[in-house]
């Protein structure tokens, strides 16, 4: 699960982008609006060694967080993703074929036996770390066992591995040896699972699981890199200042379409910079490219002036108020319908940024994700898309309700685009009848406060993005009864929406998934249906990531895959 | 007495035969002209901030509170958008300042008329910033007071309670409070204030500046408690109440009140900071520090939104500071005249 709540958050979505249908909007170049963006995927050609060399340097507004593959939760990945390897790995093109797997260090993806329980890898050879060390398949099972001893985010992807439950009662104590069967004389790891997880191979492909060499600190790595297998290694980390990428000496290209070897000598991350100040600086071609979305202010101007610049491009990012549906007044699912049809999804989408970074949404999956079937009853004309609010049906269903006067209290942070949603949904809350106000909370503190269910929040302006392609993502965590802990501060589904009969149809569609995907796939489609029905959110729209680049960069490559996004390595600066 | 002493002196000392000592101190004040140039432009700014409601549904016809982005208006006899979509698709453009009744200054990013919250802004924080004083003024008046008068272990007690939040940097203090009391509000027996009431920056402003005016109160109660008067009263059988509240209270009065323009100023700047940051007055009430927080975002295209309520500040603030001097030298002219003495050239009359 990924989930980040600030407008930083636009530029991270991307690093989650996935499916079919994510990808460019310019055909396989992956640039949107500019033009500057190259048509042939580096897994398609060779590297072309005029364009080898020279410094990139990127901007991030945010202090940079853990380097250490096993612990970051998507703040890094765009960037670790050149550093290190998985078994698996997105093909690293742009376009939709940049959501498939590919393997990487496996020498190929193996075809699951004993009724889905058992994949057995070849991991290839000769492969080395950064620091002369060779790759053995006995660093894949240390790697898992460390997901545990470290405390990892989201050990329970792996949790179902054989030994995987005694690894999350006694983490210091973790043994999955029996579960990741490595044999270094022969070169392969096996894993056995205790159920089929038709999700296996992609939680393989994600950054937790990249490999680290036996011997790894069980604890966060701090500012001391892990040795690296891609590309680049970090050469120096700065919590606050900045973080220097140089050339892996001991890489050598293995698998084009998997690991390519990278274009600059030198990426340098400067930390800290304001957005704004972000933006003058690529005008300038003082940087190259910011990791942060720009700011609203600079977007007309981004738009107008710099056309050439800047590459828009589909994530599969949810965004959306969720609605907590067992606090009154919103317990009623007349209430919550009622703020779906009276939202105007076009002015928050211009609250937002404009039209161009995004695309209006009435339900949960995103669009051309496996599973999404358009549908949007919240609209004067209900059908497949939104044209616009209807309020008329709005007031008839807060009458019907009796709600009219409560209290409602929308939980905001104070990044400057959330804010402005936020105080369009007080408006329209009042417009409706509630007295309705806002509660700004720390960014650090809100996501927190809002998962808590003894706090009753009843609206968030919140997002998902996926951890890997599966409507299982959205439909069991973002609002299913799997998300939801009571009076715990790691509940993803904010709207606390938990639906026996629809729950019973989640487990249907996983079950079913392990043997038949399209069928899986339609039972989704049903289940985001009937829970867009249930109204427990807003969805409002479906993320597009803008990437504004200096006048030098060739070679834009957008990669639509959960670790992809603008393929930083690929791009040229000679 | 200096020539200078009887120059300003003489014709009072004649007045003070008829007048009591508030009248004196009014004519005085009246007769400072800068102090009276600042009287007027905050009874404009007031006057202008207590029309907010007529301006914004008689001249601008506008709900400055409630989100227009999908809105239009009038402007120069064409219907145009409130908030128009660039044609790249990305960004917005609010429409600018018209200089007409709809969106003189223009609007904001939500559509809403910049120049109706900016009065609406200025009620709040004239609002906020006087209760707070208020409340600031009578809880130190009191605990100066009982500090003063009764002394021994209650007056340390009370001084190093003081000391203690005197200690606390006061913008730290606050936030502090902000940032805690806005989670779930005041809930104390039956007092319950909402997070995202206008009494919670009341109350956090008013109690941060609470040691800054009990401590020179309690010192002049100190000094008060030893005068004769006082003896003379307690001779006459006052009690305690009496004392304190009919022989110290008015003269420790003028203290309090030299020190209210000077707290109200001092609270306009605290509560616009606290707005700023999202911790005092909650959206979508208006105050002048949340409409520098709405601006703060489109200073690249529309720095007015941020400099508008920035120079009201800044303008009602020096008003208070000035008037807050002239009602010190109206309450205290020894003072006036020390400094004045101090600084007379050598050999001048």
């Amino acid at each position: 699960m990924k989930r980040r709540i600030t407008v930083a958050g636009l530029c991270l979505a991307a690093l989650l982008a996935t499916a079919a249908g994510c990808g460019s909007s310019s055909g396989d170049g992956g640039g949107g609006g500019g033009g500057s963006s190259a048509t042939k995927s580096p897994a398609t050609t060779g590297q072309q060694k005029e364009h080898r060399g020279g410094t990139l340097t990127m901007l991030w507004n945010g202090a940079g967080t853990s380097i250490d593959t096993t612990l970051d939760y998507d703040s890094n990945w765009q960037v670790l993703t050149m550093t290190s390897d998985g078994l698996l790995n997105y093909r690293r093109v742009a376009g939709p074929k940049g959501s498939e797997l590919v393997p990487d260090l496996a020498e190929a993806i193996p075809t699951a036996t004993d009724g889905g329980k058992t994949y057995a890898f070849k991991v290839r050879q000769g492969i080395r770390y950064s620091t002369g060390a060779e790759v053995k398949p006995s660093d894949f099972t240390y790697t898992m066992e460390r997901q545990f001893k470290a405390a990892a985010p989201a050990s329970n992807f792996y949790q179902g591995i054989i030994g995987g439950d005694a690894c999350a009662k006694k983490p210091k104590r973790c043994d999955l040896s029996k579960g990741v069967v490595a044999d270094d004389a022969a070169s392969t790891v096996t894993f056995h699972l205790t159920e089929p997880d038709p999700d296996f191979l992609q939680k393989l492909a994600i950054p937790f699981a990249y490999v680290v060499p036996e011997g790894t600190p069980n604890k966060d790595i701090g500012t001391k890199p892990l040795p690296a297998t891609g590309p680049y290694k970090i050469e120096r980390y700065t919590p606050d200042q900045q973080m220097v990428f140089v050339r892996n000496p001991h890489f050598k290209e293995w698998s084009r379409e998997a690991q390519p070897d990278g274009y600059p000598d030198k990426i340098v991350m400067k930390l800290g910079l304001s957005l704004s100040d972000a933006v003058t600086q690529i005008e300038r071609g003082q940087a190259d490219w910011s990791y942060d979305a720009p700011p609203a202010d600079r977007l007309g101007e981004i738009g107008d002036k710099y056309k050439d610049q800047f590459h828009i491009n589909q994530v599969p990012q949810n965004y959306h108020m969720a609605i907590n549906t067992r606090v009154p007044p919103f317990d009623k699912v007349e209430v919550r319908q009622a703020l779906n049809f009276a939202t105007d999804r076009n002015a928050v989408l211009q609250l937002w940024g404009g039209k161009a970074l995004g695309r209006i949404s009435c339900q949960v999956l995103p669009f051309g994700f496996p599973g999404h079937q358009p549908y949007c009853p919240y609209t004067k004309n209900p059908g497949t898309e939104w044209s616009a609010p209807d309020m008329a049906k709005a007031q008839q269903l807060v009458d019907q309700s009796g709600t009219k006067g409560q209290k409602v209290t929308i939980i905001a942070t104070p990044d400057e685009t959330t804010k402005a949603i936020d105080l369009y949904f007080v408006s329209l809350l009042r417009k409706l009848g509630y007295k309705a106000s806002i509660k700004t909370l720390n960014s650090s503190v809100q996501y927190s406060f809002v998962q808590d269910s003894r706090n009753k929040a009843q609206l968030s302006f919140s997002y998902w993005y996926p951890d890997y392609t599966s409507a299982s993502n959205f439909m069991t965590t973002v609002v299913g009864c799997d998300g939801f802990h009571k009076a715990s501060t790691s509940s993803p589904n904010l709207s606390e929406y938990c639906d026996p009969a629809i729950q019973a149809k989640n487990e249907q569609a996983l079950k079913l998934a392990q043997t038949d995907q399209d069928a899986a796939n339609k039972l989704w489609a049903q289940v985001d249906k009937e829970t867009t029905d249930g109204a427990p959110l807003v969805t409002l729209f479906i993320a597009n990531r803008l990437d504004f680049v200096s006048k030098r960069i060739g070679n834009f490559q957008f990669n639509p895959s959960v670790t992809g996004s603008f393929m930083i390595d690929q791009a040229w600066v000679k | 007495m200096s020539g200078l002493d009887v120059a300003v002196d003489v014709p009072e000392a004649g007045a003070a035969a008829h007048h009591g000592p508030w009248a004196l101190a009014r004519r005085r004040l009246v007769r400072n002209r800068t102090a009276m140039a600042s009287l007027v432009v905050l009874i404009i700014v007031v006057a202008t901030a207590a029309a907010a409601p007529w301006y914004a549904s008689h001249v601008a016809d506008v709900d400055p509170f409630e989100s227009n982005v999908s809105g239009t208006t009038t402007v120069g006899g064409m219907r145009v958008p409130v908030v128009a979509p660039n044609a790249s698709g990305l960004g917005s453009s609010p429409i600018g300042p018209t200089l007409e009744g709809h969106y003189f200054l223009g609007a904001d990013s939500q559509g809403r008329d910049v120049m109706a919250r900016l009065l609406y802004g200025g009620r709040t924080s004239l609002i906020v910033s006087v209760a707070a004083a208020v409340m600031t003024a009578l809880i130190a008046t009191v605990v100066g007071l009982v500090a003063g008068f009764f002394g021994g272990w209650l007056d340390g007690l009370i001084s190093r309670l003081l000391d203690i939040v005197w200690a606390f940097p006061v913008y730290l203090l606050a936030i502090a409070l902000s940032t805690v009391l806005l989670l779930q509000g005041i809930s104390i027996g039956p007092i319950s204030v909402d997070p995202a009431s206008l009494w919670l920056p009341i109350i956090i402003i008013g109690l941060v500046y609470v040691p800054y005016v009990a401590r020179p109160v309690r010192g002049e109660a100190l000094s008060i408690r030893r005068r004769e008067y006082m003896e003379a009263a307690i001779a006459q059988g006052a009690n305690d109440r009496q004392l304190i509240f009919g022989e110290m209270l008015p003269n420790v009065l003028p203290v309090v009140l030299v020190f209210m323009p000077l707290m109200i100023a001092t609270n306009i700047v605290t509560e616009a900071s606290l707005s700023y940051l999202s911790i005092g007055v909650q959206a979508p009430n208006a105050s002048w520090g949340t409409i520098v927080e709405d601006g703060q975002n489109q200073l690249y295209t529309r720095p007015w939104v941020s400099i508008a309520p920035g120079l009201l500040i800044a303008l009602t603030v020096l008003a208070l500071n000035v008037l807050g001097d002239g009602v010190r030298d109206a309450l205290d002219p020894r003072g006036s005249l020390r400094i004045r003495r101090r600084f007379r050239r050598p050999g001048a009359p």
